[in-house]
Formats: C-alpha cells, sequence, structure tokens
C-alpha cells in the first residue's frame, strides 16, 4: 500500500500535472492520467528498476453516457518484483475519443486495444492493426457503448404466441 | 442460394503477411472456423511456404455472446448465471471472479466454511480442466486411449458437483457471500474417494505418455516460448510457468484463504509444448494436495453471510419474520445496491490469470463488468510461437496452449 | 414377413423398401466434427467411455461436411458464425438431418442481445431439438434416439419431395 503511494507521488513530481492520484476504494490505489502522456507514463513505470511494471494485467474501458468526459480507459498494471497492481485511468471525450497506443511498451495491448475499439470506438493512434476482432468486420456501430440498444427480442409467451411465430423467420429448405 | 461473403480479403491482410504470399510464392490457407483441432470456433489464415508456416493470423470472435453487455442488464446475483458460460471448462473459477469481485465492491464477509469449500471446489474444477486438457491434447495428436481414460475420470468429479449443486457444468454454486446451500452429507465421503484413487492414476497417464517416443518428438522443442518475452506477450498460467517464470496469483495475490493452503507451484525449464504438459500433470498433484487440507478441516458455522442487506434469507425463516419477508421481496425483485467505485480482482483459472473488473453506480445492476480472460492473451501469442513450424506442429501448439473459445470471445 | 413361412427357408427375406433403406440410414448415421460452445463438451462426453455413442453407429465424427449425414449444432450461434453455418449445411449431401442441442440454438437459451442468432432453425430446418443447458449426455441420446424414429417413419413421398 504505501509502495502504491510512493509510487503515484513520484510519477507526481516526474509529471507534473499530468497526473492525479483518485480515490482510494476498498483497497485499490488509482491515478488519472492525462491521456496525451499515456506513453511516458507506462515506460517509466515499466523501465523504472524500484518499481518495474512489467506486466499489463488488464485494459478496457468503461462509457458515462451522457456524461462528459464519456469515455475511460482503463488500464491496470502488475509488478511481479513487488507484487502491486496499479490502475491507471484517461478520460476521453465522446466526440472523436483518441488516444496513444502503449503497444511499444507492451505487445499485449494489441488485441486488447482492438477490443476497445470495437467495443467502444476509441481510436488508437499508431496502432498496427486497428480492426474489428470480436464483431463482424463490417457491422456498423459500437456494441458496448451505452446508447446502443442491447437487442433482445421479445418473449414468446403464451398470449402471444401466434403473433410473434407469424413474424419469426423460420428455415423451410 | 447466395453464399455468404467471408472476410478478411487478402488486401485487408496485406500488413500482416509477408509480401511472398502477394506475389503468389506462397499459399494462403484458411484453417477454417469448423476443424477438429482448433478446439472450438477458432479461424486461422495461414501462410504457408510447402509445410512450414510463414505467418498466422487467428480471426476470433466467432463465439462472441455480449455476455458483459447482457449483464449490465440484470441485477448483481442474476447475472453470476452468465458467467458460468464463459470458460465452459471452469465454470467455478468464473463464478469466483465475478463473486469476490462483488463482495469486494459491497464489502460483504464470507464465513471461513464457505471459504475452504470454495477452495476444495475450484481446485476439483482446476484437477476437471487439465483432464480435458490432457484428453483432447492426445486425441489430436492421435493417442485416443486417453481421451477415453481421462473423460472417464471427469464423470467422477461431474457427480461431486450434481451432488452440490444439481447440474454437471454450469454450477453457479458460488454466490455473493458464500455458497447457495450446504455440502450435503455424501460429499466428504465422495472426495475421500477421490483422493484415494486419483494419484494412481496420474501415474498411470505419466506411465502412458512420458517415455514414449512418438509424443516426445512431436512435442519436444515444439512451441517455445522464450521465459524474457512471455509476460510482454500476455501469456500467463502454465504456458507461462512452462517457460520458467514464476508467476501464480494464488501466492502472489492469495484470494479467499489459499494463504493457509500448503502448495508448490510446478515450474518448466524450456517453454516448449512438453514442459506445458509436465507442468499441467504437477498442477494435477497439487491440486490433489490442496483438496486433501481442505477436506481435513472444514470449519464449521454458516455457509453463506448473513447480512441481510446483500443476501437472501432461507425460506423457512419467510414463515415468521417480517424482516425476512421483506429482505426477500427486495432482495428478488431488485436487487441490492453497491456503492459507486470500480474493483478489479484478479484469480488463477486453469489457463490462466482470470481478473474481473467490476464498476458500480449506486443502482442494483452492474454499470460496467469486463472480464480480463486468460486465453485472449494466450493466443495473442500464437502469431509469434507458430512462425517457423509445420502445420502439424501447429495442431500440438494450439492444443498444448488450452485455450477455449468461449473465454476468448465472451 | 409373410412369404418367407410359406416358402420355407430359401435364403432371402422381404420387407418394404422403405423400411429397409430407413433401417440403413438409422443404422450408421455419421455426425459432423463440430462443436461450437459448452454443449460442445457434453458432445465429446458422450462420445466417450461412460455414455458411448457408438452403439448408434456413431462412433466417428466426420470432420468434413461432404462426408456426413448428422449435423448437431451444438452451442451458441452467434451472427458472425451464422453464414458459416448455412454454408455447412449447403454442403452436406442429401439425406442430411440436423439435431439443435441445448437451448441456445433452440431458441437462444439465456442470451437476448445483438450477438446470438435467437434459435438456429432462423438459418436451417431442424429435425430435433434437445432442450437443456447444456443437456445431459443422456439427453443427447434421448434426442438421437427421437431422430431415428422420426427417420424410421419417412416414407417414398417423403423422400420424393424433400429432393
Amino acid at each position: 500500500m504505501d509502495l502504491l503511494e510512493k509510487v503515484v507521488e513520484r510519477l507526481q513530481r516526474e509529471f507534473g500535472e499530468g497526473v492525479q492520484p483518485l480515490e482510494e476504494f476498498r483497497g485499490e490505489i488509482k491515478a488519472s492520467v492525462d491521456p496525451s502522456l499515456i506513453v511516458p507514463v507506462c515506460k517509466f513505470l515499466h523501465d523504472e528498476d524500484d518499481f518495474s511494471f512489467n506486466f499489463l494485467i488488464a485494459l478496457t474501458c468503461v462509457d458515462f453516457w451522457p456524461q462528459e468526459p464519456r469515455f475511460m480507459v482503463v488500464y491496470q498494471l502488475y509488478s511481479q518484483k513487488n507484487k502491486i497492481i496499479l490502475g491507471l485511468r484517461a478520460y476521453l471525450p465522446g466526440s472523436d475519443p483518441r488516444i496513444a497506443t502503449v503497444e511499444s511498451v507492451y505487445p499485449n495491448a494489441n488485441w486488447h486495444e482492438r477490443e476497445v475499439y470495437d467495443m467502444f470506438g476509441v481510436t488508437f493512434d499508431g496502432h498496427s492493426d486497428l480492426r474489428r476482432i470480436l464483431m463482424p468486420q463490417d457491422w456498423e456501430g459500437h456494441p458496448q457503448r451505452k446508447d446502443y440498444p442491447l437487442g433482445y427480442e421479445e418473449v414468446q409467451f403464451s398470449f402471444n404466441f401466434d403473433e410473434i411465430d407469424k413474424r419469426k423467420k423460420y428455415a423451410r429448405e | 442460394m447466395q453464399q455468404p461473403e467471408m472476410e478478411l480479403t487478402l488486401e485487408e491482410l496485406k500488413h500482416l503477411i509477408t509480401n511472398r504470399a502477394i506475389e503468389g510464392e506462397t499459399m494462403v490457407l484458411n484453417m477454417g472456423p469448423q476443424h477438429p483441432s482448433t478446439h472450438g470456433v477458432l479461424r486461422l489464415l495461414l501462410e504457408l511456404d510447402g509445410e512450414r508456416i510463414v505467418s498466422c493470423v487467428p480471426d476470433i470472435g466467432f463465439l462472441h455472446t455480449g455476455i458483459e453487455k447482457n449483464m449490465e442488464a440484470k441485477s448483481y446475483e442474476k447475472a453470476l448465471v452468465m458467467t458460468d458460460r464463459m470458460d465452459y471448462l471452469n465454470n467455478l473459477g468464473n463464478n469466483l471472479a465475478y463473486c469476490l469481485a462483488v463482495e469486494k465492491l459491497v464489502d460483504l464477509d464470507v464465513p471461513p466454511r464457505a471459504q475452504v469449500i470454495r477452495v476444495i471446489m475450484t481446485e476439483l474444477q482446476r484437477y476437471a480442466s487439465h483432464l480435458v486438457y490432457l484428453g483432447t491434447h492426445l486425441l489430436d495428436l492421435g493417442a485416443i486411449t486417453v481421451f477415453f481414460f481421462t473423460f472417464r475420470e471427469r464423470e467422477t468429479i461431474l457427480d461431486i458437483l450434481e451432488m452440490c449443486s444439481g447440474q454437471r457444468m454450469m454450477t453457479s454454486y458460488f454466490r455473493p457471500g458464500g455458497l447457495w446451500r450446504d455440502i450435503p452429507d455424501g460429499f466428504v465421503a465422495a472426495v475421500r474417494e477421490v483422493l484415494k484413487t486419483f494419484p494412481e492414476r496420474i501415474e498411470q497417464y505419466e506411465n502412458l505418455i512420458n517415455e514414449n517416443p512418438l509424443y516426445l518428438d512431436r512435442t519436444k522443442g515444439i512451441g517455445v516460448i522464450p521465459a524474457d518475452k512471455a509476460l510482454g506477450w500476455g501469456v500467463t498460467g502454465p504456458p507461462l510457468r512452462a517457460a520458467g517464470v514464476n508467476l501464480d496469483i494464488r501466492k502472489e495475490q492469495p484470494y479467499s484463504g489459499y494463504e493457509q493452503f500448503d502448495f508448490d507451484v510446478p515450474l518448466g525449464t524450456n517453454g516448449d509444448t512438453f514442459d506445458r504438459y509436465i507442468v499441467r500433470i504437477e498442477e494435477m498433484r497439487q491440486s490433489l494436495r490442496i483438496i486433501e487440507q481442505g477436506i481435513n478441516n472444514i470449519p464449521s458455522g454458516s455457509f453463506r453471510s448473513d447480512n441481510r442487506k446483500f443476501v437472501p434469507p432461507p425460506r423457512s425463516e419467510l414463515g415468521h419474520s417480517m424482516e425476512a419477508v421483506i429482505h426477500h421481496f427486495k432482495l428478488w425483485t431488485e436487487g441490492f445496491p453497491a456503492p459507486k467505485g470500480s474493483v478489479y480482482v484478479p484469480v488463477e483459472s486453469p489457463r490462466g490469470i482470470l481478473g474481473c473488473f467490476l464498476v458500480g453506480d449506486g443502482g442494483p445492476k452492474p454499470y460496467r463488468v469486463h472480464f480480463r480472460t486468460p486465453s485472449f492473451g494466450n493466443l495473442q501469442a500464437l502469431s509469434k510461437i507458430a512462425v517457423g513450424h509445420l502445420v502439424a506442429d501447429l495442431v500440438a501448439i494450439i492444443s498444448s496452449l488450452d485455450t477455449v473459445l468461449g473465454d476468448i470471445d465472451r | 414377413m409373410g412369404i418367407e413361412q410359406k416358402l420355407g427357408n430359401l435364403g432371402f427375406v422381404t420387407t418394404t423398401l422403405e423400411n429397409a433403406v430407413n433401417w440403413s440410414r438409422t443404422r450408421a448415421m455419421w455426425p459432423l466434427l463440430s462443436g461450437l460452445a459448452c454443449c460442445a463438451i457434453e458432445m465429446m462426453v458422450a462420445q466417450s467411455a461412460d455414455y458411448d455413442l457408438s452403439r448408434f453407429g456413431m462412433e466417428l465424427m466426420r470432420a468434413s461436411p461432404r462426408q456426413s449425414d448428422l449435423f448437431i449444432i451444438a452451442g451458441r450461434v452467434t451472427r458472425k458464425m451464422a453464414p458459416v453455418i448455412r454454408r455447412l449445411y449447403d454442403q452436406m449431401p442429401d439425406p442430411k438431418w440436423v439435431l439443435a442441442m441445448g437451448d441456445c440454438c433452440s431458441c437462444g437459451g439465456i442470451f437476448n442481445n445483438y450477438a446470438i442468432v435467437p434459435g438456429v432453425d432462423e438459418i436451417i430446418p431442424v429435425d430435433v431439438y434437445v432442450a437443456g443447458c447444456p443437456p445431459r449426455p443422456e439427453g443427447l441420446i434421448h434426442g438421437i434416439v427421437t431422430l431415428h424414429e422420426k427417420v424410421k417413419k419417412e416414407g417414398i413421398r417423403y423422400w420424393y419431395e424433400k429432393s
């Protein structure tokens, strides 16, 4: 715990205003990082010998529609040497969200960033292969955004069985 | 009948395959979604020079179920049911990751009896998952006998799971706060029977496989993951430990009482397919060790937390307590509210590090759930591991990485 | 059958053409080796030791659709996988049957969202539905036996109309 707080203090000294500590919740230390500084911060945390955060354990995104800033990209870094997990958060606006890719520091961010692009529409500048990964290539829309509908179909109970049956498509051959 | 278009033409792939494919010197082969050796619906685009692989591009998403978005529409307890279906060989492990995240978010206590039983069931599930790995890995290489042996043993473990929860696979036995219901009377006897008979079965497998020259030829030196690059590529779990890196979340960030159990973490040396096999066999032995320690001292007490704000009361209380009726009504219609905040809990699944990232917003439904699944990271490294091998070796590599497509696509 | 009893042991058996053809179709129906998700694991279990599918003639699952008769759809069908399933079905030669194993391919199962096709019968015609999540191996065997009964009842007119 103290080590994590030391990490955040050191980050604040190195990067100044760009790194702000967030409130501690259930024992987890997080810091918010300015989106333009994410690659230097990750590189610093990766290369520094005392901390050596050598593993990107999770990269995901949360959509806060309709609040602004809309997207919060979450990076969870793990240090095998010190056995601590640090969370970094980068807040992005709703229109044209872009952030630099951390693929140069952590190669396994490749697929995680493709998934965030596919599900949320966040563009990662400098990514080697930014295509859709989970949805078909010609799919429109970004499914896990909050304004994308869940897309459910109406449940057939006995009272509306026949009328839904007429509309539902069945393959006959 | 109009034929559907298959995506990813050669033009779109130019940046991933070498120039020789475009000139026509090498062949681009589609190892399609329906294939006996890809262990699920995985599509691989292989660029082949004769039989040697020059580059390999995985195409996933054929099993993407939208579980994460669907869980946002259900309350916390009801969303637990969907976590079973993600990594369908490690159902209890997925439940455990989600339950630990929910308990951390709402700060709910878990009684010690439930913690020990959770450890026992998780280790049984780990054993069953490694049995499936063993059976299907050797089935792909052509040794069908082991497939029948391992699935016969898996039936014993599934009988135990069915005894506790009623279901063989999608048990949903772990709930936020503890377990769904207490273990039945025959549980301890059945587990002791398992502990008596299974160690010699592991020896039977080792006798069949370890010195078999065909197996050694097909797996030694194949699919090497170098230790210094493995974490960078995102590989976790047995493939990482086979490369020699000691990273096991059960030891590093212990959860659910694992710090009280005494077990070793097997490590390999080379990081090839044979070492991954050795690591998993050893892990099966260590699982039996943990189960033995657990079954010898299960603490008495309640099996689920008593905090009625989050845990529904048993039906016997509903007859004579008004508060129980009110809690029951509120919890089953609306669900319990969670505070605003986010938690991240990593757990060790048989495939690697399974992490659950949960964001609450004050309401009864999870605002955002994300699972960092181990097979997603392991498969990403395939395009780097498979280069230079033969197509037959690729089959051995994929089955030794032990990827489950439900885990990758969620 | 009637005539042999009167003529004695002349070395032949008489039966109807439908009985003979349907008997041979049910006794060696080869499934396509394609499992999608969790139900595929129960299909593999049904194939192996305790619940043996080889006693129904389904010992080998052919990997190629051109050589198989029965398409057991085991698991959830997503929108990305739907054209592939249709293509596999089209590649299978007649006579072919489809068994929808599990809840997700019968009706969408517990998932009701943008990514899952609610019921594989929107894409291909299904003969037998087996319920369960996942169905027990005995459930799958019951489904297969039901399919055999259905095939035994098929008549010449049905083959004519189907082709």
